[in-house]
């Protein structure tokens, strides 16, 4: 076939029609939060006494990370399944939830007496924690790594490693609600953990599930 | 590439996705003017045919044209499926290390003998299913209309229509990474 007989070809089927990317990526982000959601309420759900807990800061604040670490790699992700756009803000912007963990790390350091920093680290839930968060995530996941397919990331691995993260900060968003331990020093211990899990999938996935 | 190319190629886009197919067709052929060149200049070795990347890169193009946002510079675009495709056909043919393209270009410089291969889309046309891929040879070999291979093949243009869209999409997805 030659290259003009493609164009024919092409041509003839401009009138197929397919979502925009950028509203695609919208309802991707609806559809994943709703089954995150649906996942969270039916299996673990949030604690008995999360009205108490709201009134704290340390609870509060591990929303912050997690919806912060969400948006930011939400940014991203639509950045790199578009070819030619640029990254590089964007992946600045994934700063911003490891840098208010460090701080949060660090005020917690200064806060509490040394003798207890490794019982507020190992918490009570860490396995609950590296169980559900994955758990949660994994369906966030797959919407995502299908959203990669559809549009055309030209680095797919490390696409899908941030899809892994965007899953990852949507799922601790949930688990957040349900842990007791509130401890800056456990969440940046195992979220970051769980997290990771999920961004190794999602490369994995990148590797060979995104070809286009 | 000039700002002239950019803002015609852009209005020329647009025009298309809003269905004028006189648009496509010219858009189409300045790309594929545009990406020959880019890739002639990028291999330099034998053992990737340069009109293979050309073709894949222009069926990328087309199933991927919802990844375009128009209120963005198309040629960036058009310039990073073009490189993903070339850097893919380097792969496809056994040299899986990541590399620059420049790179490749400098270290694999030795003229090799050329191989003259079939081309990649016709491999890849003989494996669709029948229906399939006799629409898209009537459309694009024979270049017939819609209508004139509804009647030919006894079925409703709709259908023609379908069968067209899910060759190319079928022929795109074959040339995806592996």
């Amino acid at each position: 076939m030659r290259t003009e007989d493609l164009i024919r070809a092409l041509d003839a089927d401009i009138s197929s029609k397919a979502m925009p990317l950028r509203s695609a990526w919208w309802m991707a982000a609806a559809a994943a939060v709703v089954i995150a959601a649906v996942v969270f309420f039916l299996t673990i759900g949030p604690r008995p006494d999360i009205m108490i807990a709201m009134h704290t800061m340390r609870f509060l604040a591990k929303f912050v990370f997690t919806i912060v670490l969400a948006i930011t790699a939400f940014g991203l992700i639509r950045a790199l399944s578009t070819p030619g756009a640029s990254t590089a803000r964007a992946a600045a912007w994934m700063a911003a939830a490891p840098l208010l963990v460090a701080v949060a790390v660090a005020l917690e350091l200064f806060m509490v007496p040394e003798p207890m920093w490794s019982t507020r680290m190992v918490g009570s839930n860490m396995m609950i924690c590296m169980g559900f968060i994955p758990l949660i995530g994994i369906g966030p996941l797959a919407v995502f790594l299908w959203m990669l397919r559809y549009g055309a990331p030209t680095r797919p691995v490390f696409a899908g490693a941030v899809a892994g993260l965007l899953a990852g900060g949507l799922a601790a968003t949930f688990y957040a609600a349900h842990c007791f331990d509130d401890s800056p020093l456990f969440v940046a211990t195992w979220y970051t953990l769980a997290i990771a899990v999920l961004a190794g999938l999602g490369a994995l996935g990148g590797r060979f599930f995104v070809r286009w | 590439m000039s700002g002239k190319d950019e803002a015609e190629l852009s209005r020329l886009m647009r025009a298309a996705i809003a269905g004028d197919e006189r648009a496509y067709a010219d858009f189409l052929h300045r790309i594929a003017a545009l990406v020959r060149g880019f890739v002639r200049r990028k291999i330099v070795q034998g053992g990737v045919d340069p009109e293979d990347v050309v073709q894949e890169t222009l069926l990328a193009i087309h199933v991927k044209r919802h990844t375009w946002r128009q209120d963005a510079p198309v040629l960036p675009w058009i310039y990073a499926i073009a490189r993903f495709k070339l850097i893919d056909a380097f792969r496809r043919r056994g040299r899986r290390i990541e590399i620059e393209i420049d790179e490749i270009a400098e270290t694999f410089a030795e003229p090799e003998t050329e191989t003259v291969s079939e081309r990649d889309i016709n491999r890849a046309l003989d494996g669709l299913p029948p229906a399939q891929r006799s629409v898209v040879s009537a459309i694009s070999v024979d270049g017939r209309s819609i209508g004139e291979t509804a009647a030919k093949l006894g079925v409703s243009e709709t259908a023609v229509r379908v069968s067209l869209h899910r060759g190319l999409a079928a022929i795109a997805k074959r040339f995806g990474r592996q």
